[in-house]
């Protein structure tokens, strides 16, 4: 297993509950990627009817079994609230909704005089909403410990340089303290799970800031809320910036606040403008925290496809290779039931979803 | 407008390198969080004329960016200059023990701001704990204010290095015999080989325990001391967050400079403890040298002045340590990170879920992620995970309020 995201601790955990013997392999250690830079979102209410909403919904069932069997990693079953500024947003938000309805998600539409109810402080003038109770949090980085420590997998901190290959069969990896043979290799390397010379993936990065208020003994914030507009933007093809308010608060008091999204390769410095801005839109929907303190931001770093859709199964030019990649912002949210699936194709078992749309040889 | 150099801290450097460059006609910004110049060392004293000078008290500094050739410094508002000058000085290093949380538990800067900076008696009977020479100066103004000290208790035991360092520099020598007279006179005991391992009390503290340390502090043979207070300080650690933020090169806990106070970026100057903890004296000299980097070679006296004072400085640094034996003192319940209220039992739990560097078991355990961000606990968690302490990257050098952020949302300035 490559990678000790919640990707790779996720494989660990279901490989290993299967049967298989795994060993993880991470230059930076557990969560020290994506992971550790991301809100841990388990989200149904950003995706649009198809196949990444069926696994995201495959994914939410599967992350309250986790809390069940394994826990100790803040499930938040909180529900998200997705909110619109105008009327015209709100026809389209509905429209959406109704899709996804269609498509197994639970959404009910809110109107305007009810926001208040989900959420007490919520700026006035807003249009109205739809509520989504499947959405859910958890504290990222214990998740991919604990899942990782629950799998009984032994991890090994070191950098993986490349994949062992004979004729056209992976049979291991070489890292910085020796060779590892396996029958199978699993690529779940985040944002540099493109760069492996003998099966590059279209991968690249999408880097997205946090900000971090100070902590409330009664955080103001109680579901996941954001503007539809961060529907768009997650499904956007644009190079520049894009932001949308995103905002939540934690287990620990704080209130998180994005969600940005540039395309500057694996840069993670922070720019004050964009944090500017969300900090605009934060205080668009709660003006309740305009005169709370920022304590704190950071820079993560999304590893997207050119289809935005999740890479995973054996790879199309070496056996034994599997890929479980590319899943953009949504890598906590999708993580059980991508673990899922490359289990069941490692150990010959029938799919809980449809595999085919993820093909790692779909793309050209 | 554009000046010539920014200096952001009024300290003895900061002061120093304003009032330099403002007679050598250059057009100078300096700023400072407080209301007051003089920093943490001239706390209280008189404010100096600092003619020609355009001074900016009371703006806290969140950030600091580079764009094309300028700085821009950010505050309540922004500042731009050409060069930049870092002089933020150090904030005390603690260690975390069994109590340490208590009200009645003080820094010994914190102690020391408060009699000289608010005029306000921390207690009535005081301990003075830790390391480094610091703890005298404290003692002393403790006493100067009509405090009880108790005792004073100084984790580490004479050393060679140190008696050889103080003779070849009279002034430090004859400050230290000060204090040592002063205490004397006030039947203070000074302790070396000593430390306070616990504070105990209800709603406050009530009493400490004072152990003798080994060599390498581990504690025996216990005894407890009655008191309202404990001032604890165990050296300083640079404040250095404005020149991490640009990148600047540190070595250890401060960032690395030349002869002229350059650091490894180009316009960054920094000068006092940022570059390493030496004090007030070394801190007026660098402050003079970094203005030569604006308008020439540097004075040799100057330099050689520098070059003794840091000697001394690392003599101190060599001789007054912060040991590792301060684990022994914690138990499972003793809070690491207060901010977060993180225990010595939630570190472990961390490590034992695989974390086994700083970082990973912050994020794991939340130390360090609180309103202090790690400025407290930092030394602590990274030793508890077996590395030095380094500098860490904050993006906010001050807490800042979302509104005061949104005012840097602007098209033009990219």
């Amino acid at each position: 297993m490559v990678g000790a995201g919640i990707v790779g601790a996720s494989c660990a955990y279901f490989l290993t509950r299967a049967g298989v013997r795994v060993t993880v392999v991470d230059r930076g250690g557990v969560a020290s990627g994506t992971t550790g830079a991301g809100e841990g979102n388990i989200l149904v209410s950003d995706k649009e009817p198809g196949p990444e909403l069926d696994l995201a919904l495959r994914s939410n069932a599967l992350w309250r079994d986790l809390d069940e069997q394994c826990g100790g990693f803040e499930w938040e079953p909180k529900g998200g609230l997705v909110v619109a500024e105008t009327p015209e947003v709100l026809d389209a938000l509905t429209a959406f909704a109704g899709g996804q309805r269609a498509g197994g998600v639970a959404a009910a539409r809110v109107a305007p005089g009810d926001l208040r109810d989900f959420e007490p402080h919520l700026a006035d003038g807003l249009a109205g909403g739809v509520h989504y109770p499947q959405d859910a949090q958890v504290q990222p980085m214990l998740a991919a410990a604990r899942l990782l420590r629950a799998s009984g997998a032994r991890l090994v901190r070191t950098a993986v340089e490349r994949f062992l290959v004979t004729g056209d069969r992976v049979t291991g990896v070489r890292t910085g303290e020796g060779d590892l043979r396996a029958d199978a290799v699993v690529n779940a390397a985040g944002t540099w799970a493109g760069g492996f010379a003998q099966a590059p993936l279209p991968i690249r990065p999408r880097k997205g800031f946090i900000l971090v208020t100070q902590p409330f003994a009664d955080p103001p914030v109680r579901h996941k809320v954001y503007t539809a507009a961060y529907v768009t933007n997650v499904a956007s093809d644009a190079e520049g910036l894009e932001t949308s308010g995103v905002i939540e608060s934690t287990r620990a008091g704080t209130v998180l606040i994005g969600a940005s999204r540039q395309r500057v390769g694996h840069d993670t410095s922070i720019d004050y403008r964009v944090l500017a801005k969300l900090a605009r839109q934060a205080i668009g929907l709660f003006p309740v925290l305009a005169d709370r303190q920022v304590i704190r931001a950071y820079a993560g770093l999304r590893p997207y496809s050119p289809d935005h859709l999740p890479v995973i199964g054996p790879d199309h030019r070496l056996e034994n290779l599997f890929h479980a990649c590319g899943h953009e912002g949504a890598g906590i949210g999708l993580a059980p039931a991508t673990a899922e699936m490359i289990t069941a194709q490692i150990t010959g078992a029938g799919p809980s979803v449809e595999p085919s749309p993820f093909a790692p040889g779909r793309f050209p | 407008m554009i000046y010539d150099l920014a200096v952001v801290g009024a300290g003895p450097a900061g002061l120093t390198a304003a009032r330099v460059a403002a007679r050598r006609g250059l057009s100078v910004a300096l700023l400072d969080a407080y209301a007051k110049t003089g920093g943490q060392f001239l706390r209280g004293a008189a404010q100096p004329r600092l003619t020609g000078v355009d001074v900016r008290l009371g703006r806290r500094v969140w950030a600091v960016e580079k764009s094309q050739e300028r700085f821009e410094i950010h505050a309540s508002e922004t500042t731009t200059a050409t060069t930049l000058l870092v002089a933020t000085g150090a904030h005390d290093r603690v260690i975390p023990f069994p109590g340490w949380d208590l009200p009645g538990v003080l820094t010994a800067g914190g102690a020391q701001a408060l009699v000289k900076g608010e005029r306000v008696k921390p207690g009535e009977e005081v301990v003075v704990a830790g390391t480094g020479p610091f703890l005298l100066p404290v003692a002393v103004t403790l006493l100067d204010a009509g405090v009880r000290v108790k005792e004073v208790l100084e984790a580490n035991r004479p050393s060679p290095r140190m008696a050889a360092a103080l003779a070849r520099v009279p002034s430090k020598a004859a400050e230290a015999l000060g204090y040592a007279r002063r205490l004397a006179e006030a039947r203070v005991p000074y302790r070396t080989g000593h430390a306070v391992v616990a504070a105990h009390g209800e709603d406050s503290v009530e009493g400490v325990t004072v152990a003798k340390l080994t060599r390498d502090w581990k504690p025996y043979a216990w005894r407890t001391v009655d008191c309202d207070t404990l001032a604890v300080g165990y050296g300083f650690t640079p404040q250095a967050d404005l020149l991490v933020q640009l990148g600047c090169r540190t070595e250890g806990d401060h960032v690395t400079v030349d002869d002229h106070q350059r650091t490894s970026v180009d316009g960054v100057l920094a000068a006092g403890e940022v570059t390493g903890v030496a004090g007030a004296a070394a801190a007026v000299v660098e402050g003079a040298l970094a203005v030569h980097a604006l308008i020439g070679a540097p004075p040799p006296r100057l330099l050689a002045e520098r070059a003794r004072l840091r000697r001394f400085a690392r003599a101190l640094e060599l001789s007054y340590p912060v040991r590792d034996g301060w684990q022994h003192w914690l138990t499972p319940g003793t809070l690491v990170c207060r901010c977060e209220e993180v225990t010595v039992s939630a570190l472990e739990e961390a490590r034992d879920l695989g974390a086994d560097d700083p970082r990973t078991v912050k994020l794991l355990a939340r130390p360090g992620m609180g309103w202090c961000q790690g400025r407290m606990c930092g030394h602590a968690v990274a030793r508890l995970t077996g590395h030095d302490p380094a500098p860490q990257k904050r993006p906010f050098a001050q807490p800042i309020t979302l509104a005061d952020l949104t005012l840097h949302d602007r098209e033009d300035s990219t």
